[in-house]
């Protein structure tokens, strides 16, 4: 996906008036938000619980070698193949040539960010070889082309009444006066448009919440079964997967999964959550043939030991896109490739750098919410200010916001020339605005007053009726 | 006040204005002022205030920031406590000063000197002082807006509320969301109008449900945001510090209002 973060601006100032949009992120309020405090609440140790689980990310990112070493030795002993991709370019042949071997012409997938980091759908088609997405939100924005716009939730920002418009535009094989009202109905229409796909697919491409190291084992969360599906039923199986979703053993992966339903969607597990080691041992049942595991880097070694480096303990649950009030109004779209909200301010400029990503970090009022509810206890507003930094620092703010600044500050260090000019500029204010109290417009201000008015300051400066009352006194 | 909790030796209090209540609305800062004495404090104002440098700070700009943030430290020094009408600067005073100074060992160690002594008004009074509840009389129901840096920053939450609830006549109605941000972000609303108008719209139509005749909130930009939005609406709503109610300090004609002329 080619990013679109330049234009965060008017994309976002295009959604705010996208009716539909709205309604639909108006329900994350009552539905992932309400949910989340709900399972919280009903779990007391919960905060101890983040404790651990941040302390399980710390202790692998500082040995983070070691523990992928030892994943990929485990992966190997029990029949699977690890292919290390430095780039998206080198996840994105090393999967196509994994496809090629195998014959592919199908290939369903499972929900992956990572599918979408490295855009490996396009790259596929161009290929030859046909995705298809089974997870319902992945299956819903696939059908109309766009991409996903929260990484929990790829379809969120549409409403029951658009998907079962294209539901009945798409599937015409279907009686056109079947009942589409529930969300029920709408996801076992998907299933059974799907059940054929998973049949015919050659190639099963998942996602991974997690990977264990003692074990070789990868673990998916999904509600819908279809993960299991994909995985299970063609003859091989590929894993994507970043590296920092690494963790040491089974208990800590329990750790992890524990914080993440509950801080997710507000579950205290999700409906499904699949073990996977290696393929089908002879006294398997069924399962894939071969099982493929590819570790994309994509610049997280870049993060390691940098001021970003906290970054790396997310877990893509999207508590601080839920809470956050920029995600809220705007949806995610906005922000313009694969990762919106607060994580994706920070992880979108680690990952396609600052220039392409700069508004980003910028959009944030800092209000803290996104901090305080994320699980992995993420400094999320320190990292964006760093970004900030950096922009300052290689001259990407804008000039005029930069002038501003610097004769504000210029000024501001010098507190008797700022008491004097102060001292002057606001009474004369005051007059203008004592008749109503406030300011309609006002010059170099428009940002402001376009949608609010600007209360008129009271008259003098506190310093100045401060030192009359001291010189009375 | 009661003044049986307060201790006998009077600190000294050098009172951080803000650069909001300095310009806009002193008001406030006279009204923090009478609640500092109240509690048994020594109060001065320096001269050698501006601001606490957040704009600076929160734009990147980590030089001037620096400079600011040692201005204050300076002129502070003597005071035992330093205490702002604002959540979000005593925020920066006390969790971003040792951050942002951090770097070197000298100014990190003046940075935490300082940022133990620092502290928001309302929060002040009732955890410091053990103000526990204000001797005044106010007619009205009014709202109250958590603004974000003090209350996820600072934990203020329960102790304007206990205050508010204290005063004879005044009845508090919570509105929905109150812990929900109002969009301002200092320079936020100035870099994305829209985004930021966005959200005060939902705020003001929170506000307007409670059905109260007052908003209050600890914050004066939080404050400017919301009365700036509300009387653009048309709607008819005092909007005040909360600092002003505290002290029966509401002849002033309210936020962004005009005291009757027209
Ligand atoms: S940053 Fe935190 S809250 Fe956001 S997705 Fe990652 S783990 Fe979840």
């Amino acid at each position: 996906m080619k990013p679109q973060s330049r234009a965060f601006k008017t994309n976002a100032t295009q959604a705010l008036t996208n009716e539909p949009l709205k309604k639909a992120l108006g329900g994350i309020k009552h539905g992932f938000v309400a949910n989340r405090a709900r399972a919280r609440a009903n779990l007391p140790e919960f905060e101890q619980l983040r404790d651990e689980a941040k302390a399980v990310k710390e202790h692998t990112l500082a040995h983070l070698d070691l523990y992928l070493e030892e994943y990929e030795k485990k992966v190997t002993a029990s029949g699977g193949h690890v292919h290390w991709a430095p780039t998206a370019s080198d996840a994105r042949e090393a999967i196509l040539k994994i496809c090629q071997d195998a014959g592919a012409k199908t290939v369903t997938k499972g929900k992956t960010m990572i599918g979408e980091e490295i855009a490996i759908n396009d790259y596929l088609e161009d290929a030859g070889i046909t995705p298809v997405e089974t997870d319902l939100g992945e299956y819903l924005i696939q059908i109309r082309n766009e991409a996903p716009s929260h990484i929990i939730a790829p379809a969120i920002h549409l409403t029951k009444d658009q998907v079962e418009a294209d539901f009945r535009k798409l599937h015409t094989s279907l009686p056109y006066d079947r009942v589409l009202e529930e969300p029920a109905q709408l996801v076992a229409e998907a299933r059974k448009m799907l059940r054929e796909q998973f049949l015919a697919a050659d190639v099963g491409i998942t996602g991974a919440n997690l990977l264990i190291a003692e074990t070789g084992t990868s673990v998916i969360v999904t509600n819908e079964g279809n993960g299991d599906l994909t995985q299970c039923l063609p003859r091989v199986h590929i894993v994507i997967a970043s590296i920092e979703k690494t963790v040491p053993t089974l208990e800590d992966a329990n750790t992890i999964l524990r914080v993440l339903a509950r801080s997710a969607t507000g579950q205290e597990c999700s409906t499904y959550t699949t073990f996977t080691t290696g393929p089908k041992r002879p006294e398997d049942p069924d399962g894939p043939e071969e099982y493929h595991v590819v570790l994309l880097d994509n610049g997280r070694t870049e993060m390691l030991g940098s001021e970003f480096h906290d970054m790396l303990r997310c877990i893509r649950c999207g508590a601080c896109m839920n809470h956050c009030p920029v995600y809220g109004a705007v949806g995610g779209h906005a922000y313009g490739w694969v990762y919106p909200g607060p994580m994706g301010a920070v992880l979108t400029p680690s990952l396609i750098g600052i220039d392409e990503a700069g508004h980003l970090p910028n959009a944030s009022t800092f209000c803290g919410r996104c901090e305080a509810v994320c699980p992995m206890r993420i400094p999320l507003p320190k990292m964006m200010r760093h970004y900030r930094e950096r922009e300052y620092e290689k001259g990407n703010t804008p000039h005029r916001y930069k002038l501003g600044l610097k004769l504000w500050a210029f000024a501001a260090k010098r507190y008797r020339l700022y008491q004097a000019l102060t001292g002057l500029a606001i009474p004369l204010m005051a007059r203008f605005g004592k008749r109503s109290g406030r300011f309609r417009t006002i010059p170099l201000a428009g940002g402001w007053t376009r949608h609010r008015d600007l209360p008129a300051p009271q008259g003098k400066t506190f310093q100045q009726l401060w030192r009359e009352k001291e010189a009375k006194s | 006040m009661a003044k049986t909790e307060i201790a006998e030796a009077k600190p000294s209090v050098g009172l951080f204005v803000t650069c909001l209540v300095d310009l806009i609305r002193p008001s406030v800062g006279f009204a923090a002022v009478k609640l500092l004495e109240e509690a048994g404090c020594k109060v001065e104002v320096p001269r050698a205030q501006t601001c606490c440098g957040q704009p600076a700070y929160n734009s990147g700009d980590k030089k001037d920031a620096h400079e600011l943030a040692l201005n204050t430290i300076a002129a502070f020094e003597g005071y035992d406590y330093v205490v702002a009408p604002s959540g979000s600067c005593a925020g920066m005073l006390s969790h971003h000063y040792p951050e942002l100074l951090g770097d070197n060992p000298e100014t990190a160690e003046r940075a935490h000197a300082f940022a133990k002594k620092a502290h928001e008004l309302v929060s002040f009074l009732v955890d410091v002082r053990g103000i526990k509840k204000v001797d005044i009389k106010y007619s009205g129901r009014v709202t109250y807006h958590d603004s974000c840096a003090g209350l996820r920053e600072l934990g203020i939450k329960d102790q304007p509320r206990k205050l508010l609830k204290s005063i004879q006549g005044l009845k508090l109605q919570e509105m929905d969301e109150a812990e929900i941000c109002c969009g301002f972000g200092g320079t936020f609303c100035i870099k994305y109008p829209d985004i930021s108008n966005a959200i005060v719209e939902k705020k003001t139509a929170n506000i307007t449900a409670s059905k109260s005749d007052c908003l209050l909130a600890g914050d004066l930009g939080c404050l400017m945001n919301m009365a700036g939005k509300l009387s653009r609406e048309g709607r008819q709503m005092d909007v005040r510090h909360v600092a002003e109610v505290l002290a029966g300090m509401t002849d002033e004609p309210a936020i962004g209002a005009n005291g009757g002329e027209s």
